[in-house]
């Protein structure tokens, strides 16, 4: 790469969205020339850990209005439903797409494709690849990809800045991996496709790459970052790694049993226990409603305590091998692996691992921010078509529509708007690298990168889990205030330049704790309770004042939070029902 | 910037079981041709005469050539064995649209085998008519 | 186990440092439950932050974390330390790439290999979206299936020593790749791409050593998808010579 590289499109992340949004442009405009910067090379990206399915409706069945019905109460009404309308009607497009781009669904005996239950879905409607629908469904993006021409890719490049020049987004300063330079990337449109966050706690689903990166540089930008309080806890995770444990194995018919071997959920309003499986009751109820289910059970002393912390059991013998093998062939690998257990013939300990990011860049319909040029997609970003609570297999149909919407959008944008003053943009890019060599290269601090992270994380789960209250979200803040001041005592072992992974570490590092003060500052913000987010002090949801999304602007100092009113159109808000 | 390139081993086959095996299996080829030279002479010993083939026969008697014979034995038996045990990787065959399972497929390779080799006997001992 | 301890000897390369790589022995504690990237992270977050090596997902699917484990590619997030211990536990980068530091390879010969061997559906005519999706029962699924688990992890390419002595060979994650997609009954490109494969570099480089099928961690069984093309490949070449003028 030259000194000064230039493309029209920039697309940070090559996830799920990322790619989606390169290959949606190129179709668009094929003599558009497309960058996809990554930090690792795009088959790691986390997209490739996602195992139970995608959402969309396709069976005679179903409908479109069950599954926005299904979308907005699953957010607990914090979704905007001109958001959600257009995402359930694009879904089955973008799923069909990615079925002639070779995606090894899986099939019904005749040949179509078939779809599999998920929680708080009340039609089956989730395509699925065995267990391993995102590995899938990031190959088949990539290596689709790979036949553009028009796609250049920056693999193992981490983007630390967005330039922004007279008032409009023009490109990234990105840091080489290979050789520790630090280059501008000059653009007339930039995507963020970079994932979630969820690395912010400690025992979670997500990858070490999921450290909310684009969420901090849009952050940075001026960008705010919308229903940030709003964490998804995914129900079966497995203890002390936090191995997700994939829905689908309770879209089969997998059980959750306490100690005493009871399906302890039918005491909290989501039974009978029977017949079973029965769609949006038991354990096919909301991800929110059944890990906070967890820690009232373990409040009981009906949880089963391990090494790890307490769990509860996730049956599926009653499947069967053949069937196990056949549906949840990973599920198998991974229990025997991690947890020594073969569900074939014993329950999986399981307990809720942080998964998800509800919340995140603030973008509109076309995935456009509140800065011109800059779009985001995916996890990171927040349009809210997810609310206060995701439904299982809605986020890797959201990474191909918005995914689309952003690259056609951001491609069109591009083109009407080259990037301008280059020299302008250049000098950004070397108050960045100046900024890198200061403040971690040159430091002479005390602090471990790792003490630091681990200080962020506990500080999160000590406060800002899965219940919250005034008290334990103050105390988060001012913990996280603390590590703020404790990274200007940074020290790295590495100075070098060549594969500094513990230079990407430190970014990383920084860019957490500014994810993390934008959920704790929201989750203090936000008094009621509402989905994934749950205070002890306001426990009632409160529509007359908070049916808001919380935006969290950056400061000098705390975040600043304003709130903006839900988009409803067809769906008043109700009760939120599961069981029955 | 510098890459490391690390040097090849000489003895690459020789430290690792796995390539070690291989390359043993592959060396088997050369005792398999060595036989067929053999089997070639006979053939034409025996074209150029009784008493050809009679000191031919002869010199496949001597101790040198029944260790060679052993050896190739050896040497043909291992390289069936392997070959029986990769044929159902390199040829996997479906029946009613799912896979026949490996050990149906070696099993068969050896009954085969077993069966062809009990008509060859069959032949050899009946003796000339 | 308090107190018990494991040594690591992992090598190290810095470049701006020495021209020559070296190890470097760390104790860790040993923990029955961890994996070799579990004492990795350890070193790195308390011992020695200088040491780089990728990794991401610790689950066996992202692929990042391949390494020489005692001499064997293993992904080191699946390779539990008490498979070993209480002997020490040697890891190096993937053998047979070029080392850009520490256990970081250069996995360029790697991806410019996938790309040549068209890892996409090759149609002639693309049915609209609105004609739905492409029929495919599930035994027609089941014939390139297995070829589909690839993570890219190049555990195969380290165990390969023909890529070892010929760096030329197409190797075996990208052929079982092309048989991926050659087996897929969407796909139309099979022949294509079968030809370009039939060279000196591409299948019949391959001598059937087997050990990629072996160190495999999502039992792609490469070797047997290489086999099954070099057969295809001679039966077309037969086909094209008996009956030339039947072309396809």
């Amino acid at each position: 790469m030259e000194e000064h590289a230039r493309h029209d499109l920039v697309i940070i992340g090559g996830g799920g969205a990322g790619l989606r949004a390169a290959i949606a442009a190129a179709e668009r405009h094929p003599r558009l020339d497309i960058a996809v910067i990554s930090k690792v090379y795009p088959m790691r990206s986390h997209t490739v850990s996602a195992e139970g399915g995608a959402g969309g409706v396709i069976k005679p069945n179903d409908t479109p209005e069950a599954h926005i019905q299904d979308t907005i109460s699953g957010s607990d009404w914090l979704a905007d439903q001109d958001a959600v309308e257009v995402f359930v009607q694009e879904a089955p497009r973008e799923l069909l797409q990615l079925e002639h781009w070779g995606c090894p669904w899986s099939r019904e005996p005749d040949g179509s494709v078939a779809v599999r239950p998920f929680g708080g879905m009340k039609i089956e409607r989730t395509w699925f690849a065995a267990d391993k629908t995102g590995f899938h469904l990031l190959h088949t993006l990539f290596q689709t990809s790979l036949r553009y021409g028009t796609i250049t890719r920056y693999d193992e490049w981490f983007a630390s800045r967005l330039i922004v020049d007279e008032g409009r987004c023009q490109g990234v300063v990105a840091l080489d991996l290979r050789s520790g330079r630090v280059r501008p990337i000059a653009a007339g449109a930039v995507i963020i496709a970079t994932g979630g966050a969820a690395r912010i706690f400690p025992f979670t689903t997500n990858g070490a790459i999921c450290t909310g990166d684009g969420m901090a540089l849009a952050y940075r930008a001026g960008v705010p970052l919308k229903d940030m309080e709003f964490v998804q806890y995914h129900p079966t995770g497995l203890p002390g790694t936090g191995i997700l444990i994939t829905e689908a194995a309770r879209g089969e018919g997998g059980i959750l049993v306490n100690k005493d071997g009871y399906r302890y959920l039918q005491d909290y309003g989501l039974g009978p226990p029977e017949p079973w499986p029965r769609l949006r009751a038991m354990e096919l109820g909301p991800r929110d409603t059944l890990s906070q289910i967890f820690i009232y059970e373990m409040q009981k002393g009906r949880t089963i305590p391990g090494p790890y912390g307490d769990v509860v059991h996730l049956d599926v013998r009653h499947l069967g091998e053949k069937k196990i093998d056949e549906k949840l062939p990973f599920v198998r690998e991974l229990a025997r692996k991690y947890v020594g257990i073969d569900p074939v013939y014993e329950p999986i300990p399981v307990r809720p691992v942080a998964h998800y990011m509800m919340g995140g860049v603030d973008t509109d319909v076309h995935a456009a921010t509140t800065l011109p040029g800059l779009y985001a997609a995916g996890e990171v970003a927040c349009v809210s078509i997810n609310g206060a609570n995701r439904l299982g297999s809605n986020s890797l149909s959201e990474c191909l529509v918005f995914g689309a919407r952003a690259g056609r959008a951001a491609a069109t944008f591009a083109l009407e708007h080259p990037p301008a003053r280059i020299a302008a943009l250049a000098a950004q890019a070397r108050d960045e690298e100046r900024r890198i060599t200061a403040d971690f290269l040159h430091r002479e601090g005390t602090e471990r990168v790792a003490a630091l992270r681990r200080e962020v994380q506990q500080a999160m789960e000590a406060g800002c889990g899965i219940f919250r209250d005034a008290d334990s979200l103050q105390a988060t803040c001012d913990r996280l205030a603390r590590v703020r001041a404790r990274l200007g005592t940074l020290r790295l072992d590495d100075r070098s330049s060549v594969y500094n992974t513990e230079l990407v570490a430190a970014l990383e590092l920084e860019c957490m704790l500014d994810v993390a003060e934008a959920v704790a500052h929201s989750a203090l913000a936000r008094t009621e309770s509402r989905g994934s987010h749950q205070r002890t002090d306001y426990p009632r949801r409160d529509d007359r004042t908070f049916l808001k999304h919380t935006l969290a602007f950056r400061t000098d100092g705390a975040p600043r939070i304003a709130f903006r009113d839900v988009a409803i159109t067809r769906w008043p808000p109700a009760a939120r029902v599961y069981g029955g | 910037m510098k890459l490391y390139r690390r040097p090849s081993e000489f003895a690459w086959w020789v430290t690792n079981r796995a390539y070690f095996l291989f390359v043993v299996r592959e060396l088997t080829s050369v005792f398999i041709a060595g036989y067929g030279v053999v089997l070639l002479v006979l053939l034409q010993r025996l074209a150029a005469g009784p008493q050809t083939y009679a000191a031919y026969l002869r010199f496949l008697a001597s101790p040198g050539m029944i260790f060679f014979h052993l050896v190739a034995l050896a040497a043909a038996l291992y390289h069936s064995v392997t070959w029986f045990r990769l044929a159902p990787q390199a040829m996997p065959v479906r029946l009613r649209g799912r896979r026949v399972p490996p050990p149906a497929i070696v099993a068969a390779g050896y009954a085969a085998w077993g069966a062809i080799s009990l008509v060859v006997v069959w032949i050899v001992l009946r003796g000339p008519r | 186990m308090v107190g018990a301890a494991v040594t690591l000897d992992v090598f190290r390369y810095r470049p701006e440092q020495s021209a020559e790589p070296s190890f470097q022995t760390y104790e860790i504690p040993y923990r029955e439950d961890w994996v070799v990237l579990d004492a990795l992270n350890y070193i790195k977050d308390h011992l020695d932050g200088s040491l780089a090596y990728r990794w991401s997902c610790r689950m066996g699917v992202c692929g990042s974390c391949g390494m020489m484990v005692n001499g064997t590619p293993r992904l080191t997030c699946s390779t539990f330390l008490r498979e070993f211990y209480p002997r020490a536990v040697r890891v190096e980068p993937l053998a047979n790439f070029p080392v850009a530091r520490d256990l970081i390879t250069v996995l360029d010969d790697f991806l410019e290999k996938l790309v040549r061997v068209r890892p996409w559906i090759v149609r002639e005519g693309e049915q609209p979206l609105t004609g739905g999706e492409y029929r495919q029962t599930p035994g027609e699924l089941d014939r390139y299936k297995q070829f589909s688990m690839c993570i890219n992890c190049t555990l195969c390419y380290a165990a390969c020593p023909i890529y070892a002595l010929e760096p030329h060979f197409v190797g075996p994650a990208a052929i079982a790749l092309a048989q991926r997609y050659n087996q897929d009954s969407r796909d139309e490109g099979g022949l294509a791409r079968l030809r370009a494969l039939s060279t000196p570099e591409g299948i019949w480089a391959c001598t059937l050593v087997g050990e990629c099928t072996t160190v495999c961690p999502t039992g792609v069984d490469p070797a047997g998808a290489i086999q099954q093309a070099k057969l295809a490949a001679a039966l077309d070449w037969l086909r094209r010579v008996l009956v030339p003028w039947r072309n396809r």
